[in-house]
């Protein structure tokens, strides 16, 4: 939801980075304010993942120009774990696999470190069992769940219902969601879209990163930016992701050559 | 990443000091007048100077053994001292006669040995250099008839006993090594637990290795009587030197029928700086008899120490149902090697054996399993499982397995579970995306990773461990 007294909690300014070399984003502009849903769409290739990816921070990727700002901070002098507890999550694309190491115990490091961040109280194990369980019954996840190692021998759709639990325990200020939608059945779109909306508020700001837009059927965002060549060349509202379906990334990208300027920031 | 993983495991040895104690070491060399010396020294029984003079002829005639996944230069064994003793000679009663710079020695370490030893109801014997200096608790143990303390005490006191046992499960000449320490070891730990006794406390020995270029040669020997139990822990450490120490000891296990002995180690030996300068070589045979019906025996490693590990603690599984286990965490960095497993050897019918390895490799370092399954043709209905996991650290380390299975028994049943994993950039990433730091991270997975030879351990030493694990690994992902 677009509102009126909002904050900016994220404003990007010429972004590049490259992966071993090879540019993949080449002057990103965005600005996101808080209780807004922005969609980032494009084609394969775009740069829509890396953006996600050098938000928070990934190693593999070199910025070599621009700045990101958040909260008024210098968000990429930050390392990946102080972004995270700042606040800045993000729904992975492919949740990683970790073996041995138990999704109950996982969840609450992470909780009560960004807990600690924050000046709250940390829960033991009994108090953050029960704050998890509520949290699960929002996903429809089964408690057995907890038990098993991180994400290991989970199907696609269990693991973005975890990665969503993390966001539900996390409340992250700025959610970035690669992807999340991609391998889910209709189902757990509806199931992990519910949770989404669930959690979004005047205060936080979710950025969606997605191929279709069939997702933004259940999340509807405020502003849909379409990628191409490591830049945003399109913004518009709603209805750009409709007409994308209809007719393509190529004939949406055609008039955003000329309009790409103006547009390209989406600066309200 | 914040911190590599490289950085993490980088931390450096905490138990690297020489102690400033006046010791008395022989001339370095190996000749039948050493071993007199020694021997004499000991002022021991004329069958124990036999069965060294025997072993060491058996010794000159063999050569260090080359199998092994490992690289060194030749060890020149003329060039070792083969005694080092704190001076004066402790004949001590009480604790209070120990020489006060040692027990602050043992504070620096760690060790339980004073009040917090009684605290925590864990009878110590610790073996400084060669010599048996104190062991606590011991009276409290006699009382219900257990013999613990030094292995040349045991001599002097009851040399019925330790002749009937030493030698009977690693015969003198059975490797180059242990051929070796059965002809020059100087001092270890001796423990007799009587029919039907539980032993009412962990026994512990803890070992250190305080002067440059001796070697360390201790002599462990453990009898359990029928229907009797003990748990037994052994922790080492050895100050930081150039040269590479010899540490080479034996340790035999005995169990009689419906006898129980877990053997719990926790190995920190220095392991030379990050480009392989000094360290240990900790070339060891341990080796348990289940000689009885329904006897058990366990043995729990934590290996993180050692510039070179070769060992493979064992069990001969004679009597029917007997039960041997191995539980293992071999930790290597920098420029480690360590070549460690077990073998498990059945021969009685319906015995059992489990073997759970964990292997963790980091920096440039090299880690093997070899295991030998041995089923022979008696051992009717006999069931072996083992598991073999191996994970790397970093892009230069190795990691290998070497599985013999030998069965000679068409009815047995032997399974072999083998798996490598890495901890990779993608899962640290991960973990720093929830706000968890990358120290924090490899300790969870590494402490996943070994959950199933950790939960072997008594409690202490699992904290204990878990904490070595940590700190060794400080700095590993690069």
């Amino acid at each position: 939801m677009i509102v009126a007294d909002s904050r900016t909690l994220l404003d990007v300014r010429g972004l590049c980075a490259s992966i071993d070399g090879t540019p993949i984003l080449k002057g990103l502009d965005l600005t996101v304010k808080s209780g807004e849903v922005h969609a980032i769409m494009g084609p394969n290739g775009s740069g829509k993942s890396t953006f996600a990816k050098v938000l928070a921070g990934h190693t593999a990727y070199q910025v070599t120009a621009g700045e990101v700002l958040y909260e008024g901070r210098d968000l990429l002098a930050l390392a990946p774990e102080a972004r995270a507890r700042a606040g800045v999550f993000l729904a992975f694309q492919y949740p990683i696999e970790i073996p041995g190491v138990g999704n109950s115990q996982f969840l609450r490091l992470a909780y009560n470190t960004v807990q600690a961040e924050r000046g709250k109280d940390e829960l033991d194990p009994l108090e953050f069992d029960d704050l998890v369980r509520e949290k699960m019954q929002l996903l429809e996840m089964s408690p057995g769940f907890l038990e098993r190692s991180v994400n290991e021998g989970f199907s696609g759709g269990e693991k973005k219902r975890n990665e969503i639990l993390q966001m539900a325990l996390l409340e992250p200020t700025l959610a970035i969601l690669d992807e999340t939608d991609s391998g889910l059945d209709i189902d757990a779109l509806r199931i992990v879209s519910r949770g989404v909306n669930h959690l979004a508020s005047a205060d936080n700001a979710i950025v969606l990163v997605t191929h279709y837009q069939r997702l933004l059927n259940h999340i509807v965002p405020d502003y849909v930016h379409v990628m191409d060549g490591g830049r945003i060349v399109r913004t518009g509202g709603r209805e750009l992701a409709l007409e994308l379906e209809e007719h393509g990334y190529e004939a949406v990208e055609a008039p955003a050559a000329t309009a790409a300027p103006a547009a390209a920031g989406a600066r309200p | 990443m914040a911190a590599s993983l490289q950085e993490l495991v980088d931390r450096p040895y905490r138990h690297g000091f020489v102690t400033d104690i006046e010791s008395e070491v022989a001339a370095k060399g190996l000749t039948e007048e050493t071993i007199r010396m020694i021997s004499a020294k000991k002022n021991e029984p004329e069958w124990l100077l036999e069965f060294r003079l025997k072993a060491f002829r058996h010794w000159l005639t063999m050569t260090p053994p080359h199998w092994a996944n490992v690289q060194y230069p030749p060890i020149d064994f003329q060039a070792i001292s083969y005694y080092a003793a704190p001076k004066p000679r402790p004949k001590l009663a009480s604790m209070d006669e120990v020489d006060p710079e040692l027990l602050r020695t043992f504070e620096k370490l760690g060790v339980p040995m004073n009040e917090r030893a009684k605290l925590a109801g864990v009878a110590v014997d610790v073996i400084f250099d060669s010599v048996s200096v104190a062991t606590t608790y011991k009276a409290k143990l006699a009382e219900v008839g257990i013999i613990f303390g030094s292995i040349s005490e045991a001599v002097q006191k009851h040399p019925e006993l330790v002749r009937k046992y030493l030698g009977t499960v690693v015969p003198s000449g059975d490797n180059f090594y242990a051929a070796l320490n059965s002809a020059v070891f100087t001092d270890g730990s001796f423990c007799f637990i009587p029919k039907g006794v539980k032993c009412p406390m962990d026994l512990s020995t803890y070992f250190r290795i305080n002067t440059e270029e001796t070697g360390q040669f201790e002599r462990t020997l453990i009898v359990a009587e029928e229907g009797a139990s003990v748990s037994y822990l052994e922790g080492c450490t050895a100050p930081k030197f150039d040269t590479n120490q010899l540490h080479a000891a034996v340790v035999e296990l005995v169990a009689l029928d419906g006898a129980d002995i877990k053997y719990s180690t926790v190995q920190n030996w220095y392991a030379g700086d990050e480009n392989g300068v000094g360290g240990i070589y900790n070339f060891v045979t341990k080796r348990g008899l289940c000689k009885g019906v329904g006897s058990r025996i366990s043995w729990t490693q934590v290996e993180t120490g050692s510039a070179i590990t070769w060992k493979y603690p064992s069990c001969l599984l004679v009597g029917e149902g007997s039960v041997g286990e191995f539980y293992s965490v071999a930790l290597t960095n920098h420029r480690q090697q360590a070549d460690t497993g077990t073998k498990m050897i059945h021969i009685g019918k319906n015995t059992r054996s489990t073997i759970v390895s964990k292997g963790i490799s980091a920096g440039a370092s090299s880690n093997s399993y070899r295991g030998l399954v041995k089923i022979l043709p008696a051992a009717h209905g006999a069931r072996n499982h083992s598991q073999c996991d191996s994970m790397l650290i970093g892009q230069d380390c190795s990691a290998s397995t070497f599985p013999y299975i030998q069965v000679r028994n068409a009815g047995a049943q032997v399974e072999h579970e083998a798996s490598t994993s890495k901890i990779g950039e993608d899962q640290l990433f991960y973990f720093a995306q929830r706000g968890i730091a990358a120290e924090d991270a490899v300790s969870m997975i590494i402490n996943g990773f070994c959950k199933d030879v950790f939960r072997q351990l008594p409690m202490e030493f699992a904290v204990e461990a878990t904490k070595l694990l940590g700190v060794k690994l400080e700095g590993s992902v690069g």
